[in-house]
Order: C-alpha cells, then sequence, then structure tokens
C-alpha cells in the first residue's frame, strides 16, 4: 500500500526552478530517506506533503489524501518536525508539549504511550523554557510534540543537522522504534552516511531526483570499477591520479582516496604508473562503492553543470 | 620544532559556577590542519572564542601567532582569518564588494586591495558574476569566496567553524582541496566539523568531552589507540558518555 506520493511535481520561486519533475512513492512503514545538499529541495517536497506549500504542477496524495483538496485531512494524520526548531521558547517543555496535544484536540495523557521512550529523556526538564534547552533535548521536545497526536505518517526536515554523531545515533535509534509502531516516515538529510539507516532512499540536487531504491541496490548499481588508494603523500597522488588516461574521478574520502576508472584499468597498470612516480607506499584495494560514491557520479551525469 | 602557532596551558573558561572550557593544553604548528572536535555543548566554541581573541579565558595561559590571549587580543586578531557556516560574507554586498570590504577591514593599503581583489576574483573564475550579489550565488560558490576572502590578508592560521555543513559532496571536497592547497603554503588550519570523514583529513585532531580535550593525535593513532575502524567509532566510543549532549 501506497502512503506517500507524488507524481511529476514542479515547483519554482521566481526564476529558480526548486523542483523539477519530481515523482516517488513511499510504501506504509517504510522509512524513507531524501538525501542532498542545501538547496536541493528537500524542504519544498515535505511542505508540498505536509500542505504547507502549492506544487505548481504534478499531483500528490498522503494516506490516500489529496494535498489540495483534502488537505484538512492530512493535517490531521501527518507529524510534522521541521528543520528550523519552530516550538515556542519562552514556554516550557510541558508547556509546549500541552499546547500542540490541545491544538490537535486531544491530550498528552491519551498519546503518553507513542512519546514515553522519548519524552522520558527529557521529562526532568519539563519545567524549563524550551528555549534554555540543548541541542538533543530540543530535538527531542519537537519529536515529541510532532508525535503528541498519534499521526500516521511523520515528516522530518534535517533532524540531524548540525548534531554530533552521538545524538545522531540516539536519534536515528528513535526513528527505528517509531517505524516498528508502525508509522510511515520520511526523512530529510544531507549526511550521506545516514542512508544506510533507511529501507529506501531518494538522492537530490538541484531538484532532480537522482535515483530511488534500497541502499544496497543503488551501490551495486554504481557503473565503474572503483578503487581505494592510499599514499602518505595523499594531495600529490591526487593531483597525479588526475591526469592519467585510466581515471574518471579521484577524490579524497577520508584518509584515503577513491578512484573510479574507465572499465578496463588493470589493477597492476595502475601500481606501476604510481611507483614510477615514487608513490612506494601505495596501497591499492578494488571496493564497492559507497552511497556518497554514488551520489557523485549521478551528479556529475545528471546535474546542470552551470551550477557548479 | 619551530614554535607552535597556537600553544595553550590549561586554559580555562568559567561562566558563574559551569565550567565551559576545563583546562586544556595543547599546541598546534605551523602548517598543520587540525580538527577540534567534540560533541555539541563541548565547549568547542568557548575554546575557538578564546583562541580568536573575542572572550577572555578565566585562567590559564594561550598564544596565538606568538601573542598572548589575555594582553595582546587585536594583534591576534589582525592575524588571524576566521570563516562559520552561518556568518561569512554579506549577501548584499556584490561579490566584488565583499572582497574589497574585508580586504579593508584587514587594513590592506588601497592598492593592494585593488590588486588582491582582482587576483582573487581571476583566480576563482568568478569573473562574470564580480557585479553580482553574493546572496544569489550557490552554497558551493559562498564557501569558496568566503574561505578565499578569510585568508586575504596572509594570516597565519584560519580558524573555520563548520566550514562545509550542507554543501554537496563534490564542493565538499572542492573546499578540502583549498584547505590542503592553503596547508601547502604554510597556512595554519583550526578546524571543527560534524563530518567524521572529513576529520580524517586533518592532520592531528582533538576530541572534546564536557570541557576537556579527551584526546589528542592523528586519525591513525587515535583509531588504533581506541581500537576502530574509522573517527566516527572513536567519537561514539568517546563522546558517548559525555555528561552535557
Amino acid at each position: 500500500m501506497i502512503t506517500i506520493h507524488a507524481e511529476h511535481i514542479e515547483k519554482s520561486y521566481g526564476d529558480t526552478q526548486a523542483l523539477r519533475n519530481v515523482s516517488l512513492s513511499v510504501a506504509k512503514g517504510e522509512l524513507f530517506g531524501l538525501i542532498g545538499p542545501d538547496g536541493a529541495g528537500k524542504t519544498s517536497i515535505i511542505r508540498i506533503f505536509t500542505t504547507l506549500l502549492l506544487a505548481d504542477r504534478g499531483t500528490a496524495t498522503v494516506n490516500g489524501h489529496h494535498v489540495v483538496k483534502e488537505y484538512r485531512n492530512i493535517r490531521k494524520e501527518v507529524g510534522y518536525m521541521p528543520g528550523r526548531f519552530s516550538l515556542y521558547q519562552d514556554l516550557s517543555v510541558e508547556e509546549n508539549l500541552r499546547f500542540f496535544a490541545t491544538a490537535f484536540g486531544t491530550t498528552v495523557e491519551a498519546n503518553y504511550d507513542v512519546i514515553r521512550d522519548i519524552y522520558q529523556q527529557i521529562e526532568p526538564f519539563r519545567r524549563r523554557r524550551a528555549g534554555a534547552l540543548s541541542g538533543g533535548m530540543k530535538q527531542k521536545l519537537a519529536l515529541s510534540c510532532a508525535l503528541v497526536h498519534r499521526p500516521e505518517v511523520l515528516f522530518l526536515d534535517e533532524p540531524t543537522t548540525g548534531v554530533d554523531p552521538v545524538s545522531r545515533q540516539e536519534f536515528w535509534q528513535i526513528l527505528k522504534g517509531l517505524q516498528n509502531r508502525g508509522i510511515t516516515i520520511l526523512v530529510s538529510t544531507p549526511y550521506m552516511d545516514e542512508a544506510s539507516l533507511c529501507d529506501r532512499i531518494a538522492l537530490i540536487q538541484d531538484g532532480q531526483l537522482l535515483g530511488i531504491d534500497t541502499p544496497a541496490a543503488l551501490r551495486d548499481a554504481y557503473p565503474h570499477p572503483l578503487w581505494k588508494i592510499q599514499s602518505s603523500r595523499r594531495y600529490e597522488l591526487l593531483h597525479f591520479l588526475r591526469k592519467q588516461k585510466y581515471t574518471l574521478s579521484a577524490f579524497p574520502f577520508g584518509e584515503t582516496l577513491h578512484l573510479a576508472t574507465r572499465p578496463d584499468a588493470q589493477e597492476h597498470k595502475i601500481r606501476e604508473s604510481c611507483y614510477s612516480q615514487g608513490f612506494t607506499d601505495l596501497q591499492l584495494t578494488r571496493i564497492k562503492a559507497t552511497i556518497e560514491d554514488c551520489f557523485m557520479d549521478r551528479m556529475a551525469t545528471t546535474a546542470d553543470p552551470q551550477l557548479h | 620544532m619551530a614554535t607552535p602557532v597556537i600553544e595553550t596551558h590549561e586554559l580555562t573558561k568559567q561562566f558563574g559556577d559551569f565550567t565551559a572550557v576545563d583546562r586544556i593544553t595543547f599546541q598546534v604548528q605551523a602548517g598543520e590542519i587540525f580538527g577540534f572536535l567534540g560533541a555539541n555543548g563541548a565547549g568547542k566554541t568557548t575554546a575557538m572564542r578564546m583562541l580568536t581573541g573575542l572572550s577572555r579565558p578565566t585562567a590559564g595561559e594561550g598564544t596565538v601567532a606568538g601573542f598572548d590571549v589575555y594582553r595582546q587580543a587585536e594583534q591576534i586578531k589582525r592575524r588571524i582569518g576566521y570563516m562559520s557556516q552561518r556568518f561569512s560574507l554579506y549577501e548584499d554586498l556584490t561579490v566584488r564588494e565583499n572582497i574589497q570590504f574585508y580586504a579593508g577591514i584587514y587594513g590592506l593599503s588601497w592598492r593592494n586591495v585593488r590588486t588582491k581583489t582582482n587576483q582573487l576574483i581571476e583566480q576563482l573564475q568568478l569573473g562574470e558574476v564580480a557585479r553580482t550579489l553574493v546572496g544569489s550565488l550557490p552554497l558551493g560558490w559562498k564557501q569558496k569566496l568566503a574561505f578565499s576572502t578569510a585568508i586575504l590578508h596572509d594570516p597565519e592560521i584560519v580558524f573555520l567553524d563548520e566550514p562545509t555543513g550542507g554543501v554537496d559532496p563534490i564542493t565538499r571536497r572542492q573546499f578540502w582541496e583549498m584547505i590542503y592547497a592553503a596547508a601547502d603554503r604554510g597556512v595554519t588550519i583550526f578546524v571543527t566539523t560534524h563530518y567524521m570523514d572529513e576529520s580524517e583529513y586533518c592532520d592531528r585532531i582533538s576530541m572534546m568531552v564536557d570541557g576537556e580535550i579527551r584526546a589528542l593525535g592523528s586519525p591513525q593513532d587515535l583509531k588504533s589507540q581506541y581500537d576502530q575502524p574509522d573517527m566516527n567509532g572513536v567519537f561514539l566510543q568517546l563522546a558517548r558518555h559525555s555528561e552535557r549532549s
């Protein structure tokens, strides 16, 4: 069953085309990731699904309801955590939560089971003003407020941006827990390493989807031989590799470089060329592409070069 | 070894009874790319504000570019560059105006301002957009321009506060190549980031937890010391029991 659906969505702000022919479907109970950098169009898509923004063209439905004609139904059935912290800074933790429950005509008590695991972590601070909370606690409060009316579908816009790795890991565990309760989740993120935590992902850049699939299938579809290559003279090696005929692209990846080559490139030829330039401490291994490799490859072939 | 560009000894900042930065001691050498990592609320920003002359320490010692962080904050400010993700350029000024503005602020002579501005516009291939408002440029261009502007006055050290947040993976790497090139010319780089793979581009890394530096070393050293395959693992192990996040 399809819970979130978009077909040929277009959206422009003045001369800027924010979304170009975006189509996607999210099945009931899925944890779906929308992955791309700032300005890619992630927020625009989420705001169209949450009935806060009108598309110029195309149709979209959430939980079977049309985003324009049946926006009232959607607003009752979805939870939305916007990218910017948008709770009332001058209300306490508890007051914020009660406010959102009341706005949806319900009470915190009636839905406490949904938020319990998350809210318990900030409950010791329930009398503190929301504005005085730490980043991690604000995030948990915002999620509690988005869940307090027991939504069937949850939209999260960059919940982990600017958050340190420990809090990010905790947050993803929370999302898995919500998914296990049967909630359908669409989450956006600029962190490519979070892709593997989703059931399926869409890669997005300049308002265009670069691919939709499971993380594993996207990685399998990477079209070139890819190598991890390392030397203590990393920066020199990078420049050397970029000039070689066998090279399609070479990029720094942590301590190593990732080298994509032509299909006929042979391991011993790569080694020989590097040794001959004095990279004698070379380490070379054939590897499987990461989501970031896939994103960069699709970006280079699909995206408008004028923008980069 | 040459004199360190940054040297601190038990540098501390207290706000009332809260110790934001707790006796940190470390050195950064000239031309080094130094990654300054830590969980949210660990004290990174406060430490950086002390090192850039914006906040007076409450105890300990520190010098930056040879100047004392207590008495010579103004000299420090003139010899460092600073760039953050949130604030770096004026969106309502053009590319050329932004460069000229910063060159002026850093005290370059008018003749020098003109030469440097033209050089930079050429080097970044921004000729066609020199008269465009910065606000309408793609994020990746803005960040490259912001970085170049931050080192326009040839500072000994540049502080980068989460410089690459939100940019696409290709631009993020191009940005790091600019950092490498600057370090190659001898500029010391002091950088914070939430991307753990980026921390592996650094020569050395320090990890702050609850106001203290809990670990310091090359990425390789830290990974073997904590028996982790990558820096993400090191970070999780060190910061998991943090009391402040």
